[in-house]
């Protein structure tokens, strides 16, 4: 067996992670921050999505480097989605 | 003996194209990481729409925000996250060869992802009884009473309340799935298939789940949080 099998302990911790950035930006979401709601709001779920990805998905553990590269591939066709259209639809003024 | 390639051969579960059991792991959660890699550029179009109408149609999409229940949506939000929970000490329990304990944690997922489904289904309910599934009988009449301090129109209000239908019902419809996948997950766990030898369908199954997940970890924010903050 190669693959290694983690704590219940860290999986645990991660939960309670995940659990406690879910009230935070459910709470700050009340607070106005201006623009930097959405940011937080983001940042929050990024984090999150981190924390799933490297420790549920047991990516940070993955003996395979193939599976990191279809992930950071993927994230990039993504932000060339989000990044690009965006740039056309927030420079337009008509 | 245990070293030639006849011996592996007769290792339980492994395909013959494969050397050991280890590169016929790695070969399937590759395949499940590419198919997830689409299904990233599969919601990445409807995030995108999203976020572009939500710039255009700023004052709709913040008053359509606010009419959505931030308990319900939190509430489903820790639901979700307890079954990625359940769905990586099952993983787990299938590599200490832990039957009794995978059968339970996988019907535990099966509760709490029908739970989150029954919990969306409340959700929705509430946006026919208020009028704000878009069609005929759309209607944004007490978004405009209830937010006078901004300018409501009802036609773009309608295009923010068929995002958050496609949206939720797109992720819901991967929600189903993945009951399909852990009720067949159980069945063949409670069977005793799965050994600390060979478990890639729970292994492959949770990446499944833990992108539904994560895909909801996005929804969430952007249709429930980020216009929340006081109106001026």
């Amino acid at each position: 067996m190669s693959e290694p099998i983690l704590s219940n302990k860290l999986y645990l911790g991660i939960w309670a992670a995940l659990m406690v950035l879910t009230v935070i930006t459910a709470t700050v979401a009340f607070v106005d921050l201006g623009p930097f709601n959405t940011v937080v709001a983001l940042a929050i779920a990024t984090l999150k999505a981190l924390l799933v990805v490297l420790f549920f998905m047991h990516v940070k553990y993955a003996s395979e480097k193939l599976t990191k590269m279809v992930i950071v591939c993927a994230l990039f066709w993504l932000l060339i989605l989000l990044f690009l259209s965006l740039a056309d639809y927030g420079t337009r003024h008509a | 003996m245990a070293d030639s390639p006849l011996a592996l051969e007769h290792q339980e579960g492994l395909h013959h194209q494969f050397v050991d059991p280890e590169q016929q792991r790695n070969a399937a959660s590759l395949g499940m990481w590419v198919f997830l890699g689409t299904e990233v550029m599969f919601f990445g179009g409807m995030f995108c729409a999203y976020l572009i109408y939500r710039y255009w149609y700023y004052p709709e999409f913040a008053a359509g925000s606010r009419s959505l229940d931030i308990w319900l949506g939190t509430t489903n939000t820790i639901v979700l996250i307890c079954s990625s929970l359940t769905v990586v000490l099952g993983v787990r329990a299938a590599q200490m060869g832990k039957r009794r304990l995978l059968v339970l944690l996988l019907l535990l997922t099966l509760v709490l992802g029908l739970g989150f489904l029954g919990i969306k289904g409340i959700e929705w309910y509430d946006k026919f009884v208020e009028h704000h599934v878009p069609g005929v009988s759309f209607s944004a009449e007490d978004l405009i009473r209830d937010y006078p301090q901004i300018h409501i129109d009802p036609a773009p209000t309608q295009i923010y309340f068929s995002l958050y239908f496609a949206m939720t019902g797109l992720h819901a419809l991967h929600m189903i799935v993945g009951v399909g996948i852990f009720s067949y997950l159980t069945y063949y766990a409670w069977k005793g298939r799965y050994t600390p030898e060979y478990h890639t369908p729970v292994e492959i199954g949770g990446l499944y789940w833990h992108f539904v997940d994560i895909i909801w970890i996005y929804l969430f924010p952007l249709l429930y949080l980020i216009d929340r903050k006081p109106l001026k």
